[in-house]
């Protein structure tokens, strides 16, 4: 199978699967009665067309090649930042640090991996970003609760954007027998991120009794998980022919990506929490904000991005 | 109208700027807008919360001093969004609010920052009384407070560069009027409204 006809497959699989959704989603609607049953349906509704939505923009990113892809997730990184920042108690003193972690530092990052410069991409956010932020910062001589105000930039800088654009980051990997196909591998980070989300919450509404971590994230059980997570394992190992890995590496791949996902979900809904929200925008209609959608993607990214990089790159 | 068309749509990149009303809104009614202020884009931020057609008729009031003080803002201040330019700090014997009347007597809506300067405050400071005297002389326009949540935050007072934070626009119930009602308890009554919209 050629690399075009394996992207067309995959989307034409999706697109079947969105439609399929789209379907039962009617039906649900048609056949509920109850003031709850209602809203879920409404909402499940709702996020079947804003994953309609999202998947056409990634579509369309991929035909127009990398950089493409890489501006993507610079804007995503933009948006997911200017939730978490917007969430976050900061004071006119760190004005100048913002300003730098918006306008100077995601371009800067997201133009690393479009330039192909791995070591400075890993190290901008964690050595540079991380002294020169509370630097800038400083120079405003605003000292009142400076180290919890720099911590909470930082957090955000790191989750936000050096986090997320490990996803994208995958385009610069040099793979053994994979040259020029590593837009697979992120769509296959991508997809089995977020089916994992998806089944956790169609198990979770079906079969969900026994909660995870009520006072976390109410909406988390333990039959979503196992059932979810096992299942969305069992498809990312299936869907192999995407990457360079077998199917058994493909399934251990899988389900580092399911567990860092499921983590990182819990995580940033205990951040959500602290910072007393609920959701962290309203950007995506039904799915809450940017960062609602990609708070699984955060944690999964960087490892699935090592792993790969450690076993798999051409020596 | 296409410089208030651009100006909103690199605003909503920015800082979002989403309208959340208290109440459905009759639009058909003129109105007088008032909201704190602690932002150069508090009034474009208020524009592009308003639906389109909403958008035609309404004038916001700006100051001279700063609208007005070079050709580049006094053309975006005045063909882009259809300001009234008033001076701050008239000459003697003139009347501040003069030109204010004359467009709401000519049937338009406008928007009115009560503080008449920026705060770098969450809420509002005390209100001056010019809002008190377009209530007494226009008492069957609409009174409408506006609760801009986060703008002093995007863009503090003596910043230049707005920062990407998501601004909430929060519209209330026009302000209930009460017959008779004394300046000081008025200006408190519509601080309050303000207030109540943060909450």
């Amino acid at each position: 199978m050629s690399l075009e006809q394996k992207f067309l497959w995959f989307f034409f699989a999706i697109a079947c699967l969105l439609a399929l959704a789209s379907v039962i989603g009617r039906v649900l609607a048609r056949r509920a009665t109850s003031e709850g049953a209602i809203s879920t349906i409404e909402n499940l509704n709702q996020r079947v067309n804003a994953w309609w939505g999202m998947v056409i923009i990634f579509f369309v990113s991929w035909l127009l090649g990398p950089n493409a892809t890489v501006v993507l997730f610079g804007f995503i990184s933009l948006f997911a930042l200017r939730e978490f920042i917007t969430l976050t108690p900061t004071t006119l003193g760190d004005h100048n640090a913002l300003f730098s972690a918006f306008f100077i530092l995601i371009p800067l990052q997201y133009l690393l991996i479009g330039s192909h410069w791995y070591s400075m991409f890993t190290l901008l956010i964690p050595v540079y970003a991380f002294l020169l932020l509370p630097a800038i910062a400083v120079l405003s001589q605003d000292t009142e609760a400076f180290l919890e105000r720099t911590a909470k930039i930082q957090w955000g800088v790191m989750i936000c954007v050096y986090c997320i654009s490990h996803a994208p980051a995958l385009l610069l990997l040099d793979l053994q027998g994979f040259t020029g196909q590593n837009a697979l591998l992120l769509f296959y980070l991508v997809f089995v991120v977020q089916l994992s989300d998806v089944l956790q919450y169609v198990f979770g509404k079906l079969l969900g009794k026994h909660k995870v971590a009520p006072l976390v994230s109410p909406s988390k059980t333990v039959e979503g998980l196992v059932g979810g997570g096992l299942s969305a394992t069992l498809i990312g190992g299936c869907m192999f022919w995407m990457t360079p890995f077998n199917f058994w590496q493909s399934l251990l791949m899988s389900l580092v990506i399911v567990v860092m996902g499921f983590l990182g979900g819990l995580v940033m809904s205990a951040i959500k929490r602290s910072l007393s929200a609920k959701d962290w925008g309203t950007m995506i209609k039904g799915h809450g904000g940017m960062l609602d959608r990609m708070d699984s993607i955060c944690f999964a990214a960087p490892i699935f991005f090592h792993l790969t990089r450690y076993f798999f790159s051409v020596l | 109208m296409w410089i208030s068309n651009a100006l909103i749509a690199v605003l909503r990149l920015l800082i979002g700027v989403t309208a959340r009303w208290e109440g459905p809104p009759d639009l058909t009614r003129q109105r007088i807008y008032f909201a704190n202020h602690s932002s150069h884009m508090d009034t474009l931020a208020i524009m592009a919360a308003l639906p389109p057609e909403a958008r035609v008729n309404v004038k916001p009031v700006a100051a001279a001093d700063y609208w007005g003080k070079n050709r580049f803002l006094s053309y975006i201040s005045q063909q882009g969004l259809n300001a009234v330019l008033i001076e701050r700090n008239p000459a003697p014997g003139t009347n501040v609010l003069e030109p204010i009347f004359d467009v709401v007597r000519a049937g338009h809506s406008i928007i009115i920052f009560p503080e008449g300067t920026r705060s770098s405050q969450a809420l509002p400071g005390p209100f001056k009384s010019g809002i008190y005297r377009l209530s007494e002389t226009f008492p069957d326009v609409d009174l409408v407070p506006i609760y801009l949540e986060n703008l002093h935050r995007s863009m503090p007072k003596g910043k230049h560069v707005p920062l990407p934070i998501i601004c909430t626009i929060r519209i209330g119930n026009p302000l209930p009027r009460i017959a008779g009602e004394d300046k000081q308890l008025f200006l408190e009554r519509a601080r309050d409204a303000i207030v109540r919209l943060s909450k």
